[in-house]
């Protein structure tokens, strides 16, 4: 391990790292917008738009970001579609993150306890003030834990990015090692950058479910 | 032309070179998940014991693959296992090497889990019936918690069969790698063949997934009722 080596790779990294900051953040917050949207349509069971969303889900969820990654890079332009690797990056990321968004908030909607529902309707609430005032609050709550499981997976899906030769931290190292040989040197910072990142990311989303876990109603 | 695009299956061996392709993946897959679930059912086991330094070590190293992508583990095990432990294993037993250690570190957690939402009354029971430590995890606890895991588990091998995606990044011959080939070695002919070549892997990957994940689905299902 050469200290020197690292210290010298250090600027080139902290460019790579905000760029994977950058790009997984995009990510979620695409991936949060999809899955509301998507699992909205599911659950009011919204005629044809319902299949295709479950269509979709079920297509992105078992399939790897790599293919989905290579089809946008490389096989649409074949089709007269041609974007940068970042646009595909964003696009690939958010079409596998929505999928997992939508199914974390639909079990966390088909969570919600029938007595709760029963109740509602008991109360004289029509369709849209039972999933206004009853499913959805309850709904997301029980859904955090699928969504803290989500945004871990979706930051370290950006390391797939690499294989699109987007400069993120993954792909960096991996150009620092092709063209200097350093492989234990570039790893480590690597694995250090990934820890930076994770580690609070980990802290905060651990703390947030503890909080949201009280605003489950009912058992 | 789209539709002749598709006759780059037909040239050569190209079909039985893909399926060759995808039996690595597959075996690949297969054989982590054999040792991983192994390895991962004794750490899971070992985490619900009482003492603190040995699940300690066992936290740290479940934290370490969770922070870690696993396209990262595959190169940790690629580059530094030769160069700093002179260990010269093919690509592929690397790549099982680090899938393995991610698996056990994934399913170390679920059985964990499992093991804890185990009613208490069973381990008090099974204590009462004069079952020592050993017994009480192979009669009364390893069998219960394995109905409660299995949709996780489930989920974790189609995990890892989409992750054998990322094999030809360590320079094996898998199916992704093999379609590579297939679409360069054809390029002037089919043009349009990467749309083909990417399309079919696709739905390799899918016909092989989606049946996993929907019984993992109606495993839940099932439980939640």
């Amino acid at each position: 391990m050469n200290w020197q080596i690292i210290d010298q790779s250090l600027p080139i990294f902290a460019k790579a790292f905000q760029l994977t900051c950058w790009l997984s953040l995009v990510g979620i917050i695409g991936s949060i917008i999809v899955g509301i949207i998507s699992s909205l349509i599911q659950y009011f069971k919204v005629p044809i738009l319902s299949q295709i969303f479950t269509a979709y889900v079920e297509l992105a969820r078992n399939t790897p970001l790599l293919i989905q990654l290579f089809f946008l890079y490389y096989a649409f332009p074949v089709l007269g579609l041609k974007m940068s690797a970042e646009t595909c990056g964003i696009i690939g990321l958010i079409f596998l993150g929505g999928a997992y968004m939508a199914e974390g908030f639909t079990g966390g909607f088909n969570g919600v306890n029938t007595s709760q529902i029963n109740s509602g309707k008991a109360l004289g609430m029509n369709d849209l003030q039972l999933a206004h005032y009853v499913v959805f609050p309850q709904g997301f709550a029980l859904s955090m834990p699928a969504l803290a499981a989500n945004i871990i997976f979706l930051i370290k899906e950006t390391s797939i990015f690499s294989v699109i030769a987007i400069p993120e931290l993954t792909n960096t190292a991996l150009d620092l090692i092709g063209m200097y040989y350093r492989s234990n040197e570039y790893l480590f910072v690597l694995v250090v950058a990934y820890a930076i990142i994770m580690i609070p990311v980990i802290l905060i989303l651990s703390y947030l479910e503890k909080r949201v876990r009280y605003g489950s109603f009912g058992n | 032309m789209a539709h002749s695009a598709i006759n780059v299956f037909l040239e050569g061996n190209n079909i039985s070179r893909i399926i060759g392709g995808l039996w690595t993946s597959v075996w690949i897959a297969a054989v982590s998940l054999v040792l991983g679930l192994a390895l991962g059912t004794i750490l899971g086991v070992l985490r619900t014991l009482p003492n603190k330094v040995i699940r300690f070590v066992l936290r740290l190293y479940l934290e370490f693959f969770r922070i870690v992508p696993t396209i990262v583990l595959l190169y940790l095990a690629y580059y530094i296992l030769p160069r700093t432990f002179h260990v010269n294993w093919p690509a592929s037993w690397m790549a099982v090497l680090a899938f393995t250690l991610w698996v056990a570190a994934e399913f170390s957690d679920i059985v964990r889990g499992a093991i804890e939402s185990v009613p208490k009354s069973q381990r008090e029971s099974g204590l009462a019936l004069g079952l020592n430590k050993m017994q009480l995890f192979r009669y009364v606890l390893l069998p219960q918690a394995a109905k409660l895991e299995l949709p996780a588990t489930i989920n974790l091998a189609t995990r890892v069969i989409k992750t054998t995606s990322l094999l030809m990044m360590i320079s094996i011959m898998d199916v992704v790698a093999v379609g590579q080939q297939i679409i360069e070695a054809n390029n002037q002919q089919y043009p349009n063949a990467v749309f083909w070549v990417y399309g079919l892997i696709f739905i390799l990957y899918f016909i092989i997934d989606y049946p996993l994940s929907a019984w993992s689905k109606r495993l839940t299902a099932k439980h939640s009722r």
